[in-house]
């Protein structure tokens, strides 16, 4: 089990993403300026900042899916461009709502596709089919199984694509605003899974603009806007002025009450 | 680019380059074996139609045609490119200009589906490449080197003595009586290759159709498949030109797809499916086509899009008769979601 080796992880071995002094631009205005940060394995971080602030853009960074200007970005320790490892990396984009809507890929389907990269082609094993059954338990979806994606409602479709992060037993769950367009009561047992996940292990980069969301449930919260203006603890985060000069003045966090 | 070089070699060279043992398989396959049977059957049901050489080899060829396009398509239409069959079958076109052109003009014998199939090939990539390193995957782009390519087509057609327009029509709107015994072969050849080569990379294809970001953070090597895609589209494009026509081609990339989705429960079932409603109307309007002396790439085309107006008619009202287990999902997908979602929160 790949997921084990991320939290047994002594000290000294390499974090999950290494970001150093990166730099990248679109065209000659850097959307991500002077990045640097580390995520530890079994870390939740959530990357808050406003519209248009680069988060996103920082996500496909530090996944390797695009190449920074300036800087370095490590996955695993590796240099993340030419990082081939793609089990241990899932990641749910924001608006998979729209793209699956007309396609017949039915639940089942599109857990097992968290097994392709370690079986790209040949017949599944017994231990992937396990895999795969388990993580369709393990979000409550199994009696959805050969139901079409397309035909779920948001905050079904989210735990699909959280079902495959898991069936695929990744070290690194990456997510792009993944609960937009989702209710909010589906929304509170999202983000309360992905906070059960990562206390059994499972690092967590979320992107996400409800900033009440990241401050009750990651650890760790990064606020950029180009900059990054704060990186460090989610409590401290309530604290200092980061949100203010990355937001400007008026800004209010507001922390969500949840029951336990 | 190794690969890929391989790749295009295989698809471009290979059954264009068949040695004479190839043929000579070739020509037991279909005269010997297939033509024997398929006079057995002429013979044994009454359908002279099966009997005629030209007839067994349309049937053939649609055949094959029902099988590739569908595989193909169904990816393509999936990631909203089907326009880009389309494309490559109007640069096709060009291609058997060329080819045509080069033989009156430099007194070549060059085959014209092997100038298009070239021709095809090098679009496709080209395309894809514009995709990659310019995100110039719009229509406008599509639409442009479509034009572009048919407009390359006529100028050359024209630009000689009048001479070569001759055999254009068969080009253009497709004819069963052009397909000689090398253009099945070709596709007996393409079918083969295609359906292996989409069956070997099912998985990627489908991840990177499905979620391209998450397929890509997964390490799977998109832009290949990609490739991979087109090319196999390019190829399907230009052999299956002689029979459905340039103009229409591109039906066959489209229709069975589009009916297969409608009905289709997993993405599985929509390959088969699509392939099954792809060889309905294959034979059927090859049928029609030859009983009532028809455009055979027309009345492929109008077969399959009846078929889909009837999917959608049974769809639209018979959907809880038809399929059960889909009630209601198919009109109302947000009650039937809600129920489960309560029940999933127990």
């Amino acid at each position: 089990m790949t997921g084990a080796t991320a939290r047994d992880r002594p000290d000294g071995t390499p974090p999950v993403v290494g970001v150093e002094n990166v730099t990248f631009g679109f065209g000659s205005e850097p959307v991500v300026e002077d990045v640097s940060l580390t995520v530890e394995p079994g870390a939740f971080l959530g990357v808050v900042g406003p519209n248009g602030s680069g988060k996103s853009t920082l996500l496909e960074l530090l996944l390797g899916l695009r190449a920074p200007d300036e800087g370095t970005v490590r996955l695993f320790g590796e240099p993340a461009a030419s990082f081939d490892d793609g089990e241990r990396v899932a990641y749910v984009a924001q608006n998979v709502a729209g793209a699956v809507r007309d396609m017949p890929v039915t639940v089942r389907e599109a857990v097992r596709m968290g097994r392709y990269p370690r079986r790209l082609v040949g017949r599944f094993s017994d231990a992937d089919r396990r895999a795969v059954a388990s993580a369709l338990d393990r979000v409550g979806i199994a009696n959805l199984a050969d139901r079409q994606v397309g035909r779920l409602s948001g905050g079904q479709r989210q735990r699909v694509f959280i079902a495959r992060a898991l069936a695929a037993e990744a070290d690194l769950l990456a997510l792009d605003e993944p609960t937009v367009g989702v209710d909010a009561r589906s929304r509170e047992a999202f983000y309360a899974m992905l906070a059960d996940l990562n206390d059994e292990g499972l690092t967590v980069v979320l992107v996400e603009h409800d900033i009440g969301v990241v401050t009750t449930h990651a650890s760790e919260i990064a606020c950029l806007n180009r900059e990054l203006h704060f990186h460090g603890d989610s409590a401290e985060f309530v604290e200092t002025d980061a949100l203010g000069s990355a937001y400007g003045p008026n800004q209010h966090v507001l922390h969500h009450d949840h029951e336990p | 680019m190794t690969r890929l070089d391989y790749l295009a070699n295989e698809v471009g060279a290979t059954p264009l380059a068949l040695t004479d043992w190839l043929f000579g398989l070739l020509d037991w396959l279909l005269t010997d074996a297939y033509g024997a049977g398929m006079d057995w059957i002429a013979w044994t049901f009454g359908v002279r139609t099966l009997s005629y050489p030209y007839m067994q080899r349309a049937y053939l060829a649609v055949i094959c045609i029902g099988i590739v396009g569908p595989l193909v398509g169904t990816f393509l239409v999936h990631r909203e490119m089907a326009m880009i069959g389309d494309t490559l079958a109007h640069t096709a076109f060009a291609g058997v200009a060329v080819g045509l052109f080069a033989n009156s003009v430099l007194s070549l014998s060059v085959h014209p589906l092997a100038t298009a199939m070239v021709v095809a090939v090098g679009t496709a990539l080209l395309v894809e490449l514009l995709v990659e390193y310019a995100d110039a995957h719009s229509d406008t782009s599509l639409a442009i080197v479509l034009t572009g390519g048919f407009a390359v087509g006529s100028v050359l057609i024209t630009a000689t003595d009048g001479g070569i327009s001759v055999g254009i029509d068969a080009y253009l709107f497709g004819s069963l009586a052009t397909v000689s015994k090398a253009s099945v072969g070709l596709l007996l050849a393409m079918t083969a290759l295609v359906a292996g080569l989409v069956g070997a990379a099912y998985r990627p294809l489908l991840y990177a159709t499905f979620d391209e970001t998450a397929a890509r953070a997964a390490r799977i090597d998109v832009p290949f498949y990609n490739r991979l895609l087109v090319v196999l589209t390019a190829a399907v494009v230009v052999s299956a030109m002689q029979i459905l026509g340039v103009i229409l081609v591109a039906a066959m990339l489209v229709v069975p797809v589009a009916a297969a989705a409608r009905v289709a429960r997993t993405f599985k079932q929509s390959l088969l499916l699509a392939v099954l409603a792809g060889e309905f109307a294959g034979v059927v309007g090859v049928t029609v086509s030859y009983r009532y002396g028809l455009a055979a790439g027309g009345s492929i085309v109008l077969t399959g899009i009846a078929l889909y107006a009837v999917v959608l008619a049974v769809d639209a009202f018979g959907a809880k008769e038809w399929v059960p287990g889909r009630e209601s999902a198919g009109r109302n997908p947000e009650s039937a979601v809600e129920e489960s979602d309560a029940a999933v929160e127990d």
